[in-house]
């Protein structure tokens, strides 16, 4: 295969899966099967994209002949191929749940197959590109396919968060939008690639960090980043579990992705300013995050805050911006998609087989189903830092990171963050597995199982064995996985192999 | 010229920024259609109004000629936001249908139960703040709604 096809394909499997779905618009079960081969065929894509990278080095292809930086080129390095992998794992497991949580087909016949692959078309075109208009038309797609999926049934507490969703996320491109018109206003370009160069050539300064600033405000927001995180607790919730899954697996890291991105490879002129302004933003953001989650009580609200405080620890590598503190940060990401996805995943089973998301209700989980327990508690003391899982690795990365580099302060904020998201997870556990079934007729009695017959429950159960095995395997073999985050964050650093690759004779 | 756009886009800015802070939905939406044409105008000036003459190949010298990039990039703008603009109008259609408001304060089911609104009695609309919503009614919440 040529490089232009290992790089279109894992963007044109899931566009056609979209179209293909539309078109069998009155019957489900094609879209499903549609669905379902099509995450198959994306993460054999994916896998092929990551093999070609690591083996060949960064891969880039000008779409439509256009030379760059003239066209629009899509680049596959490192970190992008892991991303694209990582989404391609986090479709299929979502696509298997989803078969199996309750109303399947109520959001089928609403639109649910087209508007998921449209959202995974968006976010694997948004890792690979290399222009930033195009990185923006990216982020559209994977907006108004958000939007749609976000109100699908159109419940009544769905709309109300899809509107303050919607409204926050729209404020954040324009100001995206206009970042780039003032960006292409001072360096004439918008090929990423080309500004890193031309952007040093710029004679105020100045104007470059003012719009470096903007850039970051627009990526923080959808980042969800402190202080800039308000929709995210507001509508997450409200949607139906696979849907939250997915959100909260890849949304807020595409933010998190152009962030580092941009703050590797474009805005490099002023690295102390935006590392300190970075680590600041980091450290209220763990800290925010992570309070909030103990206020709540219910689960979905937990979990939707510490989506907001592990973002601080991914911005906390790049803050850092060493060669181990970035690696941290990657394979805090890889960790963080997988453990957080499987938690909202396990946070349904838990709806299912409780009764409730909320954890005054629930109760005696343990005793009904053991299973799920053990299968909670592989991604929660994950998500806390405990050994073996992943979530210790990533985090002794990055705290280790930040020790060396004299940041002390950064390094205490993240171990005591830890310390409360195992406060929270072991909330969860308690309310939720160890505590007795409140009685009936009490305050927080009544709560009613939903009956899934053993073949759904087990579907449901499929993704979420899949997801804790890959925690563990990240946990126990972390070597090639560390490896591989050095590797992309020693491209991201040291960004002249990836100008190479675009600027320099594509092939 | 440039100076010009310039001070459009600083009052179309803060135009839209007014209209984003108002409880109301409608204005609201006004305010996100404002604030894109503000970007637009951005990047039509970022691409320096140097002449209108059409880039085409053979034609006059290149100091006079316009840019055609921004051009696109605006066209590109335009139409998404068009499509996004005409969902979020969908939206806050069927927000005013099912939750009876298009008061922001008034919608509140997505926020905890038993949680106070962040202003006390603003639950119901002040008409002076937000003339075209009706009243918004409480939120009902019984015990399988709060379940949920």
């Amino acid at each position: 295969m040529t490089d232009s096809m290992t790089i279109a394909a894992p963007i044109l499997i899931p566009l056609i899966a979209a179209a293909l779905c539309a078109v069998f618009w009155r019957s489900a079960s094609v879209q499903r099967a549609i669905s379902l081969a099509s995450s198959v065929l994306l993460l054999a894509a994916a896998v092929w994209l990551l093999r070609t990278v690591t083996t060949q080095g960064i891969i880039a292809s000008n779409m439509g002949g256009w030379q760059a930086p003239f066209g629009i080129t899509m680049v596959a390095d490192t970190f992008s191929a892991v991303m694209v992998v990582i989404t391609a794992v986090m479709g299929m497991a979502v696509a298997i749940y989803s078969v199996a949580y309750p109303d399947t087909a109520a959001r089928e016949a609403a639109g649910y197959h087209p508007l998921f692959q449209g959202m995974i078309f968006g976010v694997t075109g948004a890792f690979m590109t290399g222009d930033l208009f195009n990185l923006y038309v990216w982020f559209e797609v994977m907006l108004i396919t958000s939007f749609g999926l976000l109100v699908l049934g159109g419940r009544r507490d769905a709309i109300d968060g899809g509107v303050k969703y919607v409204a926050l996320n729209l404020v954040a491109t324009t100001v995206f939008l206009i970042a780039i018109g003032l960006l292409y206003g001072v360096a004439g370009t918008l090929n990423m690639a080309d500004l890193s160069g031309k952007l040093a050539l710029v004679e105020n300064q100045g104007l470059v960090t003012v719009i470096g600033l903007l850039f970051l405000l627009a990526f923080g927001m959808k980042g969800a980043v402190f202080p800039l995180f308000f929709w995210l607790p507001a509508s997450y919730h409200t949607a139906p579990m696979p849907i939250a899954a997915i959100f909260a697996a890849l949304l807020t890291k595409v933010g998190v992705y152009a962030i580092i991105r941009a703050f590797t490879l474009i805005f490099t002129g002023d690295v102390g300013f935006f590392s300190n302004a970075i680590a600041l933003i980091a450290a209220a953001t763990m800290i925010t995050g992570v309070l909030g989650a103990a206020a709540h009580y219910d689960i979905r609200r937990i979990l939707s805050f510490h989506i907001i405080s592990q973002i601080g620890y991914m911005l906390m590598g790049l803050a850092i911006y060493t060669p181990l503190a970035v690696a941290g940060a990657i394979l805090y990401i890889v960790h963080h998609i997988v453990v957080k996805a499987n938690l909202f995943l396990i946070a349904g089973a838990i709806r299912q087989a409780g009764g409730s998301f909320q954890l005054k209700k629930l109760g005696g989980l343990y005793h009904t189903r053991p299973l799920l327990g053990v299968l909670f508690l592989i991604p929660a003391l994950s998500l806390a830092g405990i050994p073996p899982f992943s979530g210790f690795w990533g985090k002794l990365l990055v705290i280790d990171a930040s020790l060396q580099a004299e940041h002390y302060a950064l390094a205490g904020i993240a171990l005591a963050v830890g310390l409360l998201t195992l406060y929270s997870m072991i909330k969860i556990w308690l309310e939720a597995f160890w505590k007795p079934v409140p009685e009936e007729g009490s305050a927080y009695g009544g709560a009613v199982p939903v009956t899934l017959s053993r073949l759904r429950f087990a579907v449901m159960l499929t993704p979420i064995v899949g997801l804790a095995a890959m925690t563990m395997t990240i946990g126990i073999w972390t070597e090639p996985f560390v490896a591989l985050a050095g590797d992309a964050a020693a491209q991201l650093l040291d960004p002249r192999a990836y100008i190479a690759a675009v600027m320099g004779a594509p092939r | 010229m440039e100076a010009l756009i310039a001070i459009a886009v600083g009052v179309l800015l803060a135009s839209a920024t007014y209209l984003l802070l108002s409880r109301n939905l409608l204005r609201l939406i006004l305010g996100l259609v404002l604030i894109g044409n503000a970007a637009n105008l951005t990047i039509f000036a970022g691409g320096r109004l140097v002449g209108s003459t059409p880039p085409l190949l053979g034609g006059s010298d290149a100091g006079v000629m316009a840019n055609a990039l921004p051009q696109a990039l605006i066209l590109t703008a335009i139409v998404i936001s068009f499509a996004l603009i005409a969902f979020t109008m969908g939206l806050i259609y069927r927000a005013q249908a099912t939750l009876e408001t298009v008061d922001t304060d008034g919608m509140r089911l997505a926020e905890p139960p038993n949680e106070p609104p962040a202003v006390p009695g603003t639950e119901i609309a002040e008409p002076a703040a937000a003339p075209a919503s009706r009243p918004a009614p409480r939120p009902r919440r019984t015990a399988a709604g709060a379940a949920e």
